[in-house]
C-alpha cells in the first residue's frame, strides 16, 4: 500500500495544469460527478417507469435491485470509496451486512410464526380473511 | 505525551513531524501529518455513519415484517402517495449530492467562490425537499391519512354520517341480542377501530352451498387490491384493507427521521456556508466540507431506498 502521507500526490489524474492540488485525499475529475450524477436521474427515471410495468413479485427486487446500484454509485463516486482507504468501505459494507443479517433473521422468525400467531387468534385469521378473501363468512356464520 | 512514540511506530515518516506543526496551523497536536489527521477524521464519520445505516436498518426491518404481514396494506396505501413529488423530491436530493461532491473538488482545487455557490446549491437542496416535504404532509393530514387511531377520525361531517350508517348492525339477530340496547349500536360502533368486521353488513354474500366457494369469488380473492378512489376520504372505501393504518405509522417514522437528517443537513450546510464566506477552507485544510458531504450523501443513500420502498410499490 502506498504511504498514506504522499497518496494523494501519487494519483496524477483529475486535475489539470495549474488547479491547486489538495494536501490530502482524492481528486475526482468533473467528469465522473456529472456522469454519476447523470446516471443517479436516469436510473430515478428507469426505477418510476418500471414501477408501471407488472413484473409480479419480481418488481420490488428489480425496484430494490436498482436502489442498490445507485446506492454503490454514490458510495463509491460521490464519498470516494473508490479512491478510499479500503478500511472505511470496510465499515460500511460491514454495518449494511449486519442490517442484512438482522432482517433474514427477523424474517424468519416473522415467517415462523406467521401461522401459530393467526390460529390461535381469531381476531387475526378474520383479519387475514377481511384482506384476502372478503367473503369468506367465519365469524358471521350460523 | 506520546509523540516520539507514535511517531515511530507510524509509517516511519523521519522527516515529518515537527516540521509539519510549524507549517499547518491546523494541524492538531495530537497528530503528526496533515494527512494522519485527516484520514482519522474521515474514519470517525465513517463510524459515525455505520451507526447510521443500523438506525435506519432495524425501521427497514420493521417495513419488511409490515409488509410481510399485510402486503395487501402497502399495495393498496402506495396509491396516497404522490409518486411526482416523491420523484421530484428524488432528484433535488441527487443533484443536491452532486453540487456537494463538486464542492468537495472546489475546497480541494482551492476555489473558494465555487465552494459557496456549490454549498448554497446544496443548501437550497435541502431546504427544497423540506418545502415539498412539507406539502405532501400537510396534505395527507388533511386527510387524516395519519398513523394509529387517527386515521380512523372521520375527515367532513358526510364521512361521519355515512361511518354511521355503514357501521349499523342491521338484520343481526345475534348482534341485537347480545346488546344490551339494541337502539344504541349504532352510537356505541368506535369509529376509532379498524372498519366494521360484521360481515353481515355486506350486502349479498357471492357464494356458492355452504362454505364452497364459486368460480367468482376465488378470481376476486385473487385479483390484487389496489385502491380505486385515492382523491376520495379513505374511510369510505369498501377496498380498504384491515391495518392500512400501519402503512402510514412506517411511512412517517420513516420518512420522519429522513427528514429530520435533512433538517440537521440544513444545518451543518448553513454552518459550511458561513465558514466558506469567510475563507476558512483551502485545498489544505477542507476536512470539514468532506465530511458534511460524506454525511449529506448518506441522507441521499437513505432517501434512494425510501423512494421505491414507499412510493414505487406496484
Amino acid at each position: 500500500m502506498a504511504s498514506h502521507a504522499h497518496s494523494s500526490h501519487d494519483h496524477g489524474h483529475g486535475h489539470a495544469h495549474g488547479e491547486a492540488h489538495p494536501l490530502v485525499g482524492h481528486l475526482v475529475p468533473y467528469s465522473t460527478l456529472f456522469a454519476t450524477g447523470a446516471a443517479l436521474l436516469v436510473l430515478t427515471v428507469i426505477t418510476v417507469a418500471a414501477r408501471y410495468v407488472d413484473l409480479g413479485e419480481a418488481n420490488i427486487y428489480l425496484a430494490i435491485g436498482i436502489a442498490v446500484v445507485k446506492a454503490t454509485l454514490v458510495s463509491l463516486f460521490f464519498m470516494h470509496l473508490r479512491w478510499d482507504r479500503p478500511f472505511n468501505l470496510m465499515v460500511l459494507v460491514g454495518s449494511m451486512l449486519f442490517v442484512v443479517l438482522m432482517m433474514v433473521f427477523c424474517m424468519m422468525d416473522v415467517g415462523q410464526y406467521m401461522d401459530t400467531e393467526n390460529k390461535g387468534n381469531p381476531k387475526a385469521v378474520q383479519n387475514y380473511l377481511d384482506a384476502n378473501a372478503p367473503f369468506a363468512p367465519v365469524t358471521s356464520k350460523k | 505525551m506520546s509523540h516520539s512514540a507514535s511517531h515511530a511506530d507510524s509509517h516511519g515518516h523521519g522527516s515529518h513531524g515537527h516540521g509539519d506543526h510549524a507549517k499547518y496551523p491546523f494541524l492538531a497536536h495530537h497528530f503528526d501529518t496533515p494527512n494522519q489527521q485527516f484520514e482519522s477524521g474521515k474514519l470517525g464519520m465513517w463510524v459515525f455513519l455505520a451507526t447510521e445505516v443500523l438506525f435506519f436498518g432495524a425501521l427497514f426491518v420493521m417495513y419488511a415484517i409490515l409488509r410481510f404481514k399485510d402486503p395487501q396494506v402497502f399495495s393498496y396505501a402506495a396509491n396516497y402517495l404522490d409518486t411526482i413529488l416523491g420523484g421530484i423530491n428524488t432528484c433535488v436530493l441527487i443533484l443536491s449530492s452532486l453540487t456537494m461532491a463538486i464542492g468537495v473538488r472546489a475546497a480541494q482545487t482551492n476555489k473558494k467562490g465555487l465552494l459557496s455557490l456549490c454549498l448554497a446549491l446544496t443548501l437550497a437542496g435541502a431546504i427544497g425537499f423540506l418545502v415539498i416535504k412539507y406539502f405532501e404532509y400537510t396534505h395527507k393530514f388533511h386527510l387524516n391519512l395519519k398513523w394509529g387511531q387517527a386515521f380512523y377520525q372521520p375527515v367532513t361531517e358526510a364521512d361521519a354520517a355515512a361511518a354511521k350508517v355503514e357501521a349499523k348492525p342491521v338484520e343481526n339477530p345475534v348482534l341485537a341480542i347480545s346488546s344490551p340496547n339494541p337502539s344504541a349500536g349504532a352510537s356505541t360502533v368506535s369509529l376509532a377501530s379498524p372498519p366494521p368486521a360484521d360481515k353481515t353488513a355486506i350486502a349479498a354474500p357471492k357464494m356458492g352451498p355452504d362454505g364452497v366457494a364459486t368460480t367468482e369469488m376465488v378470481e376476486a380473492v385473487d385479483k390484487p387490491v389496489h385502491a380505486a378512489h385515492p382523491e376520495g376520504p379513505h374511510l369510505l372505501d369498501p377496498d380498504m384493507p384491515a391495518n392500512t393504518h400501519r402503512f402510514f405509522a412506517i411511512y412517517y417514522i420513516m420518512t420522519g427521521l429522513h427528514g429530520i437528517h435533512v433538517v440537521i443537513g440544513v444545518g451543518v450546510i448553513g454552518w459550511l456556508l458561513v465558514g466558506s464566506l469567510r475563507g476558512r477552507y483551502s485545498s489544505d485544510y477542507y476536512t470539514p466540507v468532506d465530511l458534511v458531504g460524506l454525511y449529506w450523501h448518506v441522507v441521499d443513500l437513505v432517501w434512494i431506498f425510501l423512494f421505491p420502498l414507499f412510493y414505487l410499490i406496484h
